[in-house]
């Protein structure tokens, strides 16, 4: 087995061909100065990113205020979440790692729950319980309570649903590996429990903790089956994108789509480079 | 002697966050569904108990088939990413070394840190019908008018097993990875072909990585949306889709709440079913992940 035949490499090559066409094909046609996605090659052109749109029809991503709003809106709903995962997190993955009561083990399965309940379901089910609360809620106080309703809070509270059990397991597994010998020697030495958490624990956790937000930052920016079902009117990138890619194609998706990869890229490097740093 | 309620009140905040997390967006919410998916409309805003939602289910072809669809595509796709993961896992774990490994290992995770959207964008510029495969075919005369290869479920199967295909090299390539080189060597010693080797060692071997990953992209692909939608066009037809078209479009919520509970159960029997059969637990499949 130590030798590979000819036809397994080649099989490897063609497959990996196949795993980055798609995405080539996106990155290239970005640049096409033609109305549309498709060959033939009608020459280099940046329109689609900084142009004003007289000679593509359509102004380009970077100066259109729907792409740009749209953006915006990914970071107002991406932020909070990547904090409070990172947050929620760390006090679950100490509850998890550090705290002992009866029905630890149930609860540490619940926390597991929401990665096998489709995407979805997680965006009706917290529609439909929302609205039940703010109707309830409305009804009684007398007042709107838009955060309730679809929009970008809902969003987050949806988002968050499933991308805090990613940031606690990603906490816990750092935590799991502090060796604890240390946190008592400083607490030997007469430090109290908040200096020991500053200068000891979390400093440890750090990676972590950045790896954690990082992650969830990404997973917020493209998540789209959860994120459809409690969108208003204010849409987050995948949503505008999935809907202009419905009414039919053109180059500015390209374009923003390239924006996208070398967003993600960047983050996943700086994600590499802190768990190289871990170990 | 004031240590004790301390301590439980240190417990009680620090199990908050947890408690209001599962519990507001998670249990309560699915209790929502379940009761909103068994309340039938029986005058103009006035709303009764009843089992009509899952019978309107039974009794409208276009709704179980569509679900029957969606679980048997999904079972193809699972399949398929299965046969074409395997020998990409094989040579990961097995064959290549040192940098090569780790480079083929962080080029199949690449494309995933990209959005669902991107990828599916990317085919659908391949696909289409003035797409690039359709211009090539053209061009180099083995077709003389544009085809159409987009809508149809080639289409939706490539999109999904593209998509899931990380997610089966992951845990498989684990799995291979503790495969003792001398236990395989022994297989071939003792006059085993190439295929029984792999039949008889190397499979049962990855068997845990196999059902974790066929579990994952199983999961991932009953519950796709962006897919089948924009790859399969009119002819997509995906469980999901109905109920976005209940909920979103009709504007009928506990129709649409009933389909949600089916679908999660489809889902859920099929992760139960897995586990079940090869007797592991939710934990260690998802750590294989």
């Amino acid at each position: 087995m130590n030798r590979p035949s000819l036809s397994w490499k080649l099989y490897i090559a063609a497959f990996y061909i196949f795993l980055f066409a798609p995405l080539l094909v996106v990155a290239i046609f970005a640049f096409n100065a033609s109305p549309f996605p498709s060959p033939p090659w009608r020459g280099f052109t940046l329109e689609w990113f900084t142009g004003t749109g007289t000679a593509v029809g359509k102004p380009g991503v970077l100066v259109d205020p729907i792409w740009l709003d749209t953006i915006a809106n990914s970071f107002k709903v991406a932020i909070p979440v990547a904090l409070l995962a990172v947050l929620i997190g760390t006090v679950n993955a100490w509850v998890l790692e550090r705290a002992e009561f009866p029905g630890k083990t149930f609860l540490s399965m619940m926390m597991l729950w929401p990665l096998v309940i489709p995407g979805v379901v997680l965006g009706i089910s917290i529609l439909a319980f929302f609205s039940r609360v703010a109707n309830g809620l409305e009804e009684w106080l007398q007042t709107d309570l838009d955060f309730l309703r679809p929009g970008l809070s809902l969003v987050v509270l949806g988002q968050l649903s499933f991308i805090l059990t990613i940031s606690t397991l990603i906490i816990a597994a750092r935590l799991r590996k502090f060796d604890r010998s240390l946190e008592e020697a400083a607490f030997d030495l007469g430090a109290s429990r908040v200096r020991v958490l500053r200068t000891i624990t979390l400093p440890f956790l750090r990676p972590a903790l950045i790896g954690a937000g990082l992650v969830a930052l990404l997973m917020s920016f493209e998540n789209f089956n959860t994120t459809l079902m409690l969108v208003g009117s204010e849409a987050p990138l995948p949503i505008t994108m999935y809907g202009q890619m419905r009414e039919g194609a053109s180059p500015a998706i390209n374009a923003v789509s390239l924006l996208l990869m070398l967003g993600v890229g960047g983050i996943a490097s700086v994600f590499a480079l802190t768990s190289k740093a871990e170990r | 002697m004031s240590q004790k309620p301390a301590r439980s009140l240190t417990l009680f905040l620090l199990l908050a966050p947890a408690v209001l997390w599962l519990g507001l967006l998670i249990v309560l919410p699915h209790v929502e569904i379940l009761v909103l998916s068994f309340s039938e409309r029986v005058a103009p805003r006035v709303y009764a108990f009843g089992f009509g939602n899952y019978l309107e289910f039974f009794t409208e072809p276009l709704y179980w088939r569509t679900f029957a669809r969606t679980a048997i595509m999904s079972i193809i796709v699972t399949a398929l990413t299965l046969v074409l993961a395997f020998p990409i896992a094989l040579y990961i774990a097995r064959v290549a070394q040192g940098r090569l490994k780790a480079m083929l290992l962080l080029l199949c995770l690449l494309p995933f840190w990209v959005s669902e959207l991107v990828r599916t964008l990317g085919w659908m510029i391949l696909l289409r019908e003035t797409g690039i495969i359709s211009y090539t075919l053209r061009a180099i005369g083995l077709a003389d008018q544009p085809v159409e290869l987009l809508y149809n479920d080639g289409a939706v199967i490539l999109g999904l097993v593209y998509g899931g295909l990380l997610f089966m090299i992951v845990p498989l390539a684990n799995a291979l990875e503790s495969l003792e080189p001398s236990v395989v060597e022994a297989g071939f010693d003792l006059g085993g072909s190439r295929w029984t080797v792999l039949r008889r060692i190397v499979i049962p071997h990855a068997m845990p990585g196999i059902v974790a990953g066929s579990i994952i992209v199983f999961m991932l692909t009953v519950g796709n949306f962006a897919t089948p939608v924009l790859l399969g066009g009119k002819n997509g037809l995906w469980f999901t889709e109905q109920i976005y078209a209940q909920f979103i479009t009709r504007f009928n919520w506990p129709q649409g709440a009933a389909f949600g509970m089916l679908l999660l159960m489809l889902s859920s029997a099929i992760v139960w079913a897995g586990l079940r059969l090869t007797g592991q637990s939710l934990g260690t499949t998802l750590k294989q992940a």
